[in-house]
């Protein structure tokens, strides 16, 4: 009888871990299930807006205004907007995420690393509604005065804000990438006589290049998809800026400012989704690249 | 020797530009801080904390606010733990096949890299037309989990790396199943780590704003919320619209600072919280 009970309790066994296991399984697909309703959704919702303006004429368009007795919706002072927010934020980050990267793995003393790091995650962890604000009533005025300019709120404006919320993930990405190089590549550069301005910019940077730019297009992706802090401070003025000192309207600033607004289903609402698609798509084609970068990154180091 | 002077030079210049640029970042992290809680400080009060709205919106408190933020991030860490834990587990406890987890980890990065308010509108899309639950706390709650899944499950995937192989081997010897050893083993080794997953996932919900925007906030409503399917006020949307909207914006300066720095102290503590956690477990470890 205990034969037979623990026979079936085996086989029994055996049918839970197969089960278990695949219930994990179908979970754990859950987030790529999750990526394509997304594309899903954003696509039925934005398509109709195709039938009335062609797809050349919405994203080259430079005129947008939806609510107008005869409606027209180009976007492209959007893309403008948000590929000038994204570069201009990129030169300022960039250096400064790179070089606190290189001041975390390389010259910072175990104690000073041990509170630097954190204080960088601490950075990343702030509201980016709270950066806008901060960027409002802070940044605004200053600029204003420094400059002395009618606006506050423009590119430049945006720009900064946006790059302080991209040091954190240019920063820590490229310091993994630093770690990673072998100690033994330092050992050699100091060997052979050069000073340590010369071992990191001559021999770890270039050797963790790849990684770092993964950390750059990260970054940069981030700076696309931001929304509170472009829509409070880059000026929300739907035309192409001339200047950095002129308004601007992102991509994601002008589906959230507009979306609260915008009838249900109407053309307003499916040109937002749309605009939508083509926010998905570049970040989504940003986020393939620093992918891509990272594997073949990998791919060299082993 | 000129030479060599030149590089002695050039290398002090180099380290010194590094080093700025660390104090660039650390003065500008204390600007923005500093700012929020010199202004707010003097806001604050019980009074503040637990009063709500009143004379439209330009005195009064952001108790609802509280409860509306509170409420939706308790509904997104609902919905992502249970779905992040399992991914976590499935990934580094089950998984052998290469190609499925290339697929599910493709999955997790395109998720990560989704911006923010494109997830607004796919709430909206989905959570609020398509399956009719309206504006509410299901809505953004549910959007909200989806946008912090990522976070959770990077945050488990590392707490469960950390459990040694040992323990595992050990338990398998005695004859325990895989599902056994992973429930009376590995989970419990793991279990402070997965906390910190939930927890940054908790700061992560509740700074965000665009994904709330169209699927749950509202702007002002006097009710606490009983049913998800209740509107809610929240922290960093009531920012957003005293800052921007309406017609008392310097009127209501006041309760915008006191409502920033309520978030940001909560958004910070609550980081500050699992970067303490995470050290002493690091510690332990190794």
């Amino acid at each position: 009888m205990t034969e037979s009970f623990q026979k079936q309790s085996r086989f029994s066994r055996t049918t839970i871990e197969w089960f278990i296991r695949n219930t994990f399984l179908i979970l754990s697909l859950m987030s790529i299930t999750v990526v394509f309703f997304v594309f899903l959704f954003l696509f039925r919702e934005g398509m109709p807006i195709f039938e009335k303006v062609s797809i050349s004429d919405f994203i080259f368009g430079t005129l947008w205004y939806p609510t107008d007795a005869n409606p027209v919706f180009g976007i492209w002072p959007m893309i403008v907007g948000s590929m000038i927010v994204t570069f201009l934020s990129s030169i300022i980050a960039v250096p400064i995420g790179l070089m606190s990267a290189v001041y975390v793995s390389e010259i910072a003393a175990h104690r000073v690393k041990e509170f630097i790091k954190p204080t960088i995650e601490l950075l990343a962890s702030i509201p980016s509604v709270v950066m806008g604000f901060f960027g409002m009533v802070i940044v605004a005025p200053f600029l204003q005065d420094v400059f002395d300019l009618p606006l506050g709120l423009n590119v430049f404006n945006a720009s900064l804000m946006l790059a302080f919320m991209a040091v954190p993930t240019i920063s820590s990405i490229s310091e993994d990438a630093l770690n990673a190089v072998p100690r033994s590549l330092r050992e050699a550069s100091f060997a052979l006589g050069a000073n340590r301005w010369e071992t990191i910019t001559r021999v770890v940077i270039p050797a963790g290049l790849s990684g770092i730019s993964t950390a750059v297009i990260l970054g940069m992706s981030r700076a696309i998809g931001e929304t509170m802090v472009v829509l409070m401070v880059a000026g929300g003025a739907a035309a192409i800026p001339r200047s950095i000192f002129d308004p601007c309207r992102p991509l994601p600033a002008s589906i959230a400012a507009e979306m609260a607004e915008a009838p249900f289903r109407s053309d307003h609402y499916h040109a937002l989704f749309a605009t939508g698609i083509v926010l998905l798509i570049i970040t989504f084609a940003f986020n393939l690249l620093a992918d891509y970068l990272s594997m073949k990154y990998r791919m060299e180091s082993k | 020797m000129d030479r060599m002077v030149r590089r002695k030079i050039t290398e002090f210049l180099g380290l010194a530009l590094i080093r700025l640029s660390m104090i660039i970042i650390l003065a500008s992290m204390f600007a923005v801080v500093g700012f929020v809680v010199f202004r707010g400080l003097g806001v604050i009060s019980w009074q503040f904390l637990t009063d709500e709205p009143r004379d439209s919106m330009t005195t009064g408190g952001i108790f609802p606010a509280i409860i509306g933020t509170l409420y939706l991030v308790i509904g997104a860490v609902i919905v992502a733990f249970p779905l992040g834990v399992s991914s976590a587990i499935y990934l580094n406890e089950y998984a052998r096949n290469g190609r499925i987890i290339r697929i599910i980890r493709f999955g997790i990065n395109s998720l990560a890299g989704i911006p923010s308010v494109v997830f607004g509108l796919f709430g909206l899309a989905v959570f609020v037309v398509s399956f009719g639950f309206g504006s509410c706390i299901l809505s953004g709650s549910l959007t909200l989990g989806i946008l912090i899944l990522p976070v959770i499950i990077g945050a488990s995937e590392e707490a469960l790396k950390a459990v040694p192989m040992t323990y595992r081997e050990a338990s398998l010897a005695l004859g325990a199943t895989r599902w056994q050893t992973i429930k009376n083993v590995v989970l419990p080794a793991a279990l402070p780590g997965i906390l910190t997953g939930s927890i940054l996932g908790v700061g992560r919900a509740a700074g965000e704003t665009a994904p709330i925007m169209f699927t749950a906030a509202a702007f002002y409503t006097k009710v606490i919320p009983t049913s998800v399917f209740h509107e809610v006020m929240a922290l960093p949307y009531h920012i957003y619209v005293l800052a921007t909207a309406g017609t008392h914006i310097s009127k209501t300066r006041p309760i915008q600072y006191g409502t920033a720095l309520v978030l940001i102290s909560l958004v910070l503590g609550v980081n500050a919280l699992a970067i303490i956690i995470r050290a002493r477990i690091r510690r332990r470890h190794g």
